[in-house]
Order: structure tokens, then sequence, then C-alpha cells
């Protein structure tokens, strides 16, 4: 290896192609909803004394970093409740973003989402434990681990992913599909259900999970006001709701047990879910079912669309 | 006593992943499985609202880490250091008189360093008989990572005798600056008598640590709904702020309803909300929680006790 390397980073994604929101085929969901709601609880472990990764460093301090851990701690002793009461007060089941060591940890937490039907997928091992610098075989024995760990513990292999702490390779979608996912929450490029070409060539299917609504990014990353949130929450519903009369629409609102939970918050959340599920014609539901529904209904409309709308070009990029 | 949380080998190498949390510092409880508490005369809620008196030198060493509050301006950084003396100047006393018109108890966590060098301002804190709670040295003396277990130790020592000297009162309760930790802080002030320390954010109510000398039990105090927190760090308005604390305010009395006794925390910064334009949103808050039917408004010592009564005979 010389000093100058070569750069071998890709210019761009090739996980999808373009597809202009309005030339696309109608999509119907269950009941004739106009919109499919999903709310995706990350149920993480953070650990207080990770590895080393020498792309991302886990905490600002030295051990032990006191306010990163105990808080997300409070999530998992505190907040992981509170919202599920809000939950179950609404009648939504979670579709669960889970580091899997969680269940080593916390198996009550699992135990009530087992109860309730939960949906569980996989978010990695622990939220400190990166893909980056991992190579492809690293990448999918932390994938295998986290797959048979909740298949062990819920009876049910999880076809959903979410890179731990969002961290990704080049092949992680890749990955995940060749050990039996259908589902990605990894792509934030689009309101609606989209195929995702990957090396396997599996029917496979990235699932809207707005970063935009993720409680984290707005409260930690963007700082906005609990009541702004819920407001957002709610705009965002009316736009894609209205949407929803020409083609169906997928809405997700990721949390975070330590942060819609706390008590000055929680009221912002539960609101916005009064206001939801107040509307007819929206399908409650959850990642997988989202997922499961489209690759049997809509998937190879979608794929034949895709084809037809870039028929005209050959691929290239000028 | 150490940590036991063993470094991994690699990046699959999951060395603490078993039940419970990966250190054993203390046990994994999830609060709606405790015993629900009760609050003297059958309040449901307590009010736990600490007010921070602090010095931040003007000479900072910034070591081991650098607490947020303290100069970032070349020295002599007057505009900090002036801004950080007007709470014990000007916004302590807003802040109090707020505090008395709703009759809300604070315990006031200090610097030591500030009652050596402000007898007055110490002597309007004992006048009033609340309770005092230690705050380090400084500003500047972070209890971080990094810092010598000897050091610590003399810090700690320092911070306490002189506090205790002082104020003449027991000093029981604990609050670091900028809620850092070295490995070694909870052991070092178990082993000089604090009871209860307000580091650790991962609960809303008292638990029992495990240290390697005396007891100490963690008490809640919130840095997501604290005046530094929304108003320097996130910049939400102040009134925002304060409706925060009402929100949280009404939620915790409707759980504590159901659930047993739970605290609200609530710190008040008097150089941050003892400004003229701020402190009528403190006014506020300490209206709407103190008109509360159930709520009780305690020092952290008399909330402490009485949680740890229950706790412990559970």
């Amino acid at each position: 290896m010389t000093a100058d390397a070569a750069d071998t980073r890709k210019e761009a994604l090739d996980y999808y192609r373009p597809w202009p929101y309005d030339q696309r085929p109608k999509i119907t969901w269950p009941g004739g909803a106009k919109i499919a709601l999903w709310v995706a609880p990350n149920i993480e472990v953070y650990e207080l004394n990770p590895p080393a990764n020498a792309f991302r460093t886990p905490w600002p301090q030295p051990f032990p970093a006191v306010p990163g851990y105990s808080i997300r701690d409070y999530g998992n002793r505190v907040g992981h409740m509170r919202q599920m009461k809000v939950l179950d007060k609404y009648g939504i089941r979670g579709s669960i973003s889970l580091s899997s060591a969680l269940i080593d940890h916390h198996p009550e937490i699992i135990e009530l989402c087992k109860e309730r039907y939960w949906e569980f997928f996989s978010h990695g091992i622990y939220n400190t434990r990166y893909t980056y610098g991992l190579d492809e075989t690293q990448e999918r024995a932390l994938i295998q681990d986290s797959i048979d760990s909740i298949t062990a513990a819920t009876g049910r292999a999880p076809v959903g992913y979410l890179a731990p702490a969002l961290s990704h390779s080049e092949l992680t979608v890749d990955l995940w599909a060749e050990a039996g996912g259908t589902y990605t929450c990894d792509l934030f490029h689009d309101d609606q259900p989209t195929p995702v070409k990957l090396r396997s060539g599996k029917p496979f299917v990235s699932i809207p999970y707005s970063l935009e609504l993720n409680d984290t990014i707005a409260y930690v990353v963007n700082k906005i006001e609990p009541r702004r949130y819920g407001q957002m929450i709610k705009d965002a519903f009316d736009r894609l709701y209205a949407e929803g009369d020409e083609s169906g629409t997928v809405m997700c609102i990721p949390t975070h047990n330590y942060q819609v939970s706390t008590p000055h918050r929680l009221k912002a959340l539960e609101e916005a879910l009064e206001y939801i599920t107040g509307h007819s014609d929206v399908w409650v539901t959850t990642g997988r079912e989202i997922a499961d529904y489209y690759l049997e209904n809509h998937y190879d409309t979608a794929t034949a669309s895709i084809d037809a709308v870039n028929a005209g070009t050959d691929g290239s990029v000028a | 006593m150490a940590w036991t949380t063993p470094s991994a080998s690699g990046p699959l190498d999951y060395p603490n992943r078993h039940y419970g949390n990966d250190h054993d510092r203390y046990e994994w409880s999830m609060l709606t499985d405790r015993a629900p508490l009760t609050w003297p005369g059958g309040e449901t809620l307590a009010l736990f609202v600490v007010v921070p008196l602090q010095f931040f030198p003007l000479n900072p060493t910034g070591k081991p880490v650098k607490v947020a509050g303290n100069m970032t301006m070349p020295y002599p950084d007057l505009r900090h250091y002036t801004l950080r003396d007007y709470g014990n100047r000007v916004g302590i006393h807003r802040v109090l008189k707020a505090l008395d018109a709703s009759n809300v108890t604070p315990t006031f966590a200090v610097n030591t360093r500030l009652f050596e060098r402000e007898p007055l301002l110490r002597e309007l804190i004992a006048g009033r008989g609340n309770e005092v709670m230690g705050h380090s040295w400084s500003m500047d003396t972070a209890h971080a990572g990094g810092l010598e277990e000897s050091e610590e130790r003399e810090l700690v020592q320092r911070s306490l005798s002189r506090l205790r000297e002082l104020t003449g009162q027991p000093v029981r309760g604990w609050l670091s600056p900028g809620k850092l930790n070295s490995p070694n802080t909870p052991d070092l002030i178990a082993a000089e008598g604090i009871e209860y320390f307000c580091d650790w954010v991962n609960d809303e109510l008292p638990y029992r640590w495990n240290t390697a000398s005396g007891e100490l039990w963690s008490m809640p105090l919130a840095t997501e709904i604290s005046d530094t927190f929304t108003l320097v760090d996130n910049l939400h308005s102040e009134e925002s702020w304060a409706d925060q604390v009402c929100d949280a305010a009404d939620l915790l009395l409707a759980e504590s309803r159901e659930q047993g006794g739970r605290i609200l925390t609530l710190t008040l910064t008097p150089w941050l909300v003892g400004q003229p334009h701020r402190i009528k949103h403190v006014e506020r808050v300490l209206q709407h929680v103190s008109s509360l039917d159930g709520v009780w408004s305690a020092s952290g010592s008399e909330i402490f006790d009485a949680a740890k009564a229950q706790i412990a005979c559970a």
C-alpha cells in the first residue's frame, strides 16, 4: 500500500434509478387506505466501554461518558414503558429497531413487545458498534448474529434493517438481503416504497423511514422544541394523507425511548398520534407489513415502471 | 470499587453482553417494576429544585476537560467571568424572590471556592436555612477521566471539608460540574460522606449504587429540561422552556396518581434565568407547579430520605 492509495469511493449510490414522483403507478393499501402509518421505536443499547473505531468516536468524554450513557440508559429504565403506553392507547404496534444485545441485557422489554405482537427488525448488536471498518465477512457476521439473536428470542427472523448508528458500508444493503432480509430503512431518498437494485437481484424494497421526523434528529441534531416536533408530525401527515388520494403514501415516525418519552416531550407525540389516528383511511401498520404488501402487490409493477421511464435513456450519465 | 466492564478484543467481541447493564455499579430496574412511593402528607409529586451557585475562575486550566460555561475568550475574559458573576450578585436575588413567592424550597449546589470568596452570599444562603449540596471546588475542577485518583481524592476532601466548615451543614448531596464523572468519582464522594449524587440522568427516582465504601444513591436531576440545556444548548425561547416544564409537571403529576410518587426536577441557574428578560418565565413555571394539587416541594435530602426509607425497606 503506497501513501497515495487509490481512492476507490464511488461517485454515487447505485441502489436505485430515477423514478419521478409524478410518473408512478398508483399504490393501493389494504382497505383502501390512503396512507400507511408505522411507528419505529429504536430500542438501543450503548456500551459504557465500547471498542475504539478508527472512523467514529462513540463518546465525547473519556470513560465513563456519563451524560450520553446515562440518558440512553434512562430510555430503557423509564422511557420505554411511557412510550409503550401511548402506542397502546392509539392501537399502534411498534416496529422496533432493535440493538439485538438488548435481548441479553434487558429481556423484560423484549417480552413486553412480544406480548403486543410488535415487529422486531435489526439495528445491529449495539449502537456503539459501527459498520465502519468491518470487512465483508465481519459485516456479514454482525448481521447474522443479530438475525440469530432476534429469531431465537422472538421465534421469527427479522426482515428489516437499519444499520447500527446509521453506519454503513457499500455492501450493507446487499448483505442484509443476502441474509434473508426483504426491506431496508437506510435509504432516505423517497416518500414511497421503492425497489432496490442489489447484486443478488433479489426482490427487495426500501421502506420510507423519515430522518426528518426522527426524534433524535429533531431534538438532538436540530434542537427543535417539543411542540414544534408535534406540529411537524401533524403537518407531514396532512400532506401525505392528501397526496394519498392519488396514490398511497407511507409515513414513518422513528422514535427513541430516551427522547420522546421524557416528561416534557411525550405530550407532543401523544397529541400527534391522537390527531393521526382520528382520521379514517389510515392503515396503522408495521414496516414488515408494508414491505410484505408492497412486494406482493406493487413490486413488479414498480420495477416495470422504473424500466419504462428510464427506457429513453441508456442509463449513462452525461 | 473497579468497574467490571472489560474491553472488547475486537469489533465482534462482546464481553459485556449479559443480563443487566454492561457494568456492575447499579442494578438494572425498570421504573414501573418498583413498589409505588408516597410522599409526606399524601402528596404524589415531589418538586426538587436545584440552584447552582458557581464560580468560574478567570484563569481556568480546562483540565482534565473544560466544563460548559467556562471562559472562551483570550485572557482576561471579562465577558464570561462577569456574566457568570452576575448570577451571584443580581440573578440569585431574583431567583430567590421567585422561589419564595411560590413557597418553593431550593437546594443549593455550591462550588466551595465561591463560598470562600463571597461571605455575603454565604450568609444570605445560611440565613435561609436551605440545604447545601457539594458542587466541587469550582467550575474548573471537572471530575472526569484523566484526573488522577489521588488528585481527585484531595479535591473531593478539600471541597467537602471546607464547605462543611463554611456552612455548618453535613452536606449529604453532590452534583459534579457538568455532571461529569471520572471512574472514581462515586467511590470518592461516598468515602467522604456523600449519601446521594445527581450526576446520572438515567432514572426518575433514587436508586442505590455499589461503591467501595459508604452508601451512595443516585438522585434524579434531569438535564433535558434544565435551563442551561434548553436555553443555552438548544437555543429555545424562554417561553418554550416554561411550556416544557409545565408539560413535564402535568405529565408526572398524572403518572404519579396512577403509579406512585414521582419527582419533578428543575435546575435554575442564577446567571442564566436570573436575567431580567428571563425571570418572569421562572415565575410562571413556579406558580404553575406550586398551584397543582399533590405537589410536595422539598429539599434534596428530604426527598432522598423519604424515598430511601421506602425503597430500602421494600
